[in-house]
């Protein structure tokens, strides 16, 4: 088994918990044992970086640190999220390039007790590993359920293939890595002229005229293309085109009906996986016209009521009642 | 893999240091925006940049130009979405997005009259990373759209609720264990940044 250490993300644990359900679903019928690091923190988003340079830096290098403290045999970091992957690739690239960032980093984490070497770890994509450790061989040879018929857009985003510090990817801007991985699965896969433009980010907060306008670009090509669903590995992408798909349709007057699903969950439908423990039924646009091209189920949507509690302290303010049908006292005597 | 830079960062010590290095030396890495040729692939490659007031490369002449004010005031930055097709199409391999990133980080620092919310979603995000160690979007966006977009609330609703009942979204922050360990990083990092 390929052990690697898991740099999870925030977007993991909230918005793309599909993401999270599928890739952890997938890596044991594909031999890949993922090691998360203790207690890791955000990586700053694009949000971080815009507001000040040092403790930006630092805020990542703390993951990369516990990273490395923690990396017994291995010395690579998946992380499945985008912005995470290309600012840990970026910081412990820039430490190297400028030697000044690295030496304040480095001092900041010594206020921890951290250091870390710039260069001492590999910082990876999901994809990459699926595409370059596992091999699409390997892939291949475990699908029991190809997705005969379904049409798929592959969609990458920005911030896995570009800038590519570490010369990873076949091209920043028309990567094919996704393509093959989809067409290894069964899919039949659209040449996606738009699979590398961006889905707005977050303008999707605050400009979202800007966004409606990137997302529109998008889910209108798509739909254009017959595409039965948009494949994704970035949670910002998934979340933009889906949640915010009606309020795009809405500002475009159109209506676009176009789901949207993590790369992971298509695989882990093609190893025979059930959809439910893939995160099928979390997202906004159902995806049962992707499901039906397979002749699978649809999981019953997630629709989990907001958790109530008791009240911790029986007493308090009274309950105001009708005096009758309490029937023994007079409330207010 | 990494390569050499070919240009040397500029002195900090120099008293007569122009915008222009500020902003290339207050980059992360090596920003080679002295080496704009100013052939505007940037603002043709860019997709928001029908929204900016500047595109890329008329901002860089203004940097060169040392017209800080209006730079620092400039929405591009701030409507920047980060997907670096500018980056790797600059045939000088100028470091584009981190320049954005420089100059968001001089405007807030200069308390530049930014007309965005952008700067205040940043703060916010940052605020919340800080106090928490994770992201925490729920915090985020209900104190970001009461403050900012409160007529978007009732529109936004039903997407909100949504994100809670599909469970992509918790109304509670999570916390990491060593926050005591990130805040004195953090505190390091920003004596340093002074």
């Amino acid at each position: 088994m390929d052990k690697y250490l898991f740099y999870p993300g925030c977007s993991m644990e909230s918005n793309a918990k599909a993401y999270s359900e599928s890739l952890l679903a997938v890596c044991e019928p594909l031999g890949l044992k993922l090691e998360e690091i203790n207690d890791w923190n955000c990586c700053g988003a694009t949000e971080y970086l815009g507001v000040s340079l040092t403790p930006a830096y630092a805020l990542i290098a703390r993951n990369l640190a516990l990273a490395y403290n923690q990396s017994n045999g291995t010395q690579t970091i998946v992380a499945p999220c985008s912005a995470c992957y290309l600012n840990l690739a970026k910081c412990d690239y820039y430490m190297q390039e400028r030697p000044e960032l690295g030496v304040n980093v480095n001092d900041a984490l010594a206020a921890g007790g951290l250091h870390y070497d710039a260069g001492s770890l590999s910082i990876r994509h999901f994809l990459d590993v699926l595409v370059n450790d596992v091999g699409l061989e390997t892939l291949k040879s475990k699908v029991v359920r190809p997705l005969k018929g379904v049409r798929v857009a592959p969609y990458l985003g920005c911030m896995v293939p570009r800038p590519d510090y570490d010369h990873r990817w076949s091209n920043p801007e028309y990567p094919n890595e996704l393509d093959r991985v989809l067409k290894v699965i069964g899919a039949e896969v659209i040449d996606f002229p738009l699979k590398t433009h961006c889905c707005g980010g977050h303008m999707t907060q605050i400009g979202p005229q800007t966004a409606y306008e990137l997302i529109y670009r998008l889910i209108s090509a798509a739909d254009q293309y017959h595409a039965d669903v948009m494949a994704t590995l970035c949670p910002m992408c998934q979340m933009n085109i889906d949640a915010y798909q009606g309020e795009t349709n809405r500002h475009k007057g159109s209506d676009i009906q176009m789901p949207i699903v993590f790369f992971t969950q298509l695989v882990g439908l093609a190893l025979g996986l059930d959809p439910k423990d893939l995160g099928f039924g979390r997202e906004f646009i159902s995806t049962k016209r992707v499901l039906d091209r397979i002749g699978l189920e649809m999981p019953e949507p997630v629709e989990v009521a907001p958790v109530t509690k008791p009240r911790k302290k029986q007493e308090g303010l009274p309950m105001p009642r009708m005096p009758r049908e309490a029937g023994d006292e007079e409330v207010n005597p | 893999m990494y390569t050499v830079p070919y240009i040397s960062t500029p002195d900090p010590t120099n008293p007569n240091l122009r915008f222009l290095e500020e902003v290339s030396l207050r980059t992360a890495g090596v920003s080679r925006l002295e080496m704009c040729i100013q052939c505007g692939t940037c603002g043709g490659s860019c997709p928001s940049a029908d929204d900016m007031d500047h595109t890329p490369r008329m901002l860089f002449a203004m940097i060169r130009a040392g017209y800080r004010e209006q730079a620092l005031k400039s929405n591009t930055p701030w409507i920047c979405v980060s997907c670096y097709h500018c980056v790797v199409r600059c045939p000088q391999g100028v470091h584009i997005a981190d320049v954005m990133y420089t100059l968001k980080s001089m405007a807030i620092a200069a308390n530049a009259d930014v007309e965005s919310t952008a700067p205040d979603f940043a703060q916010t995000f940052v605020d919340m990373v800080e106090a928490y160690g994770r992201s925490y979007e729920f915090g985020l966006a209900t104190r970001y759209y009461l403050k900012h977009q409160k007529k978007r609330l009732p529109g936004m609703a039903p997407m909100g609720l949504g994100m809670l009942s599909k469970e992509r979204m918790s109304m509670r922050p999570r916390k990491i264990k060593g926050i005591d360990q990130l805040h004195k990083i953090l505190g390091r990092a920003k004596e340093l940044e002074r």
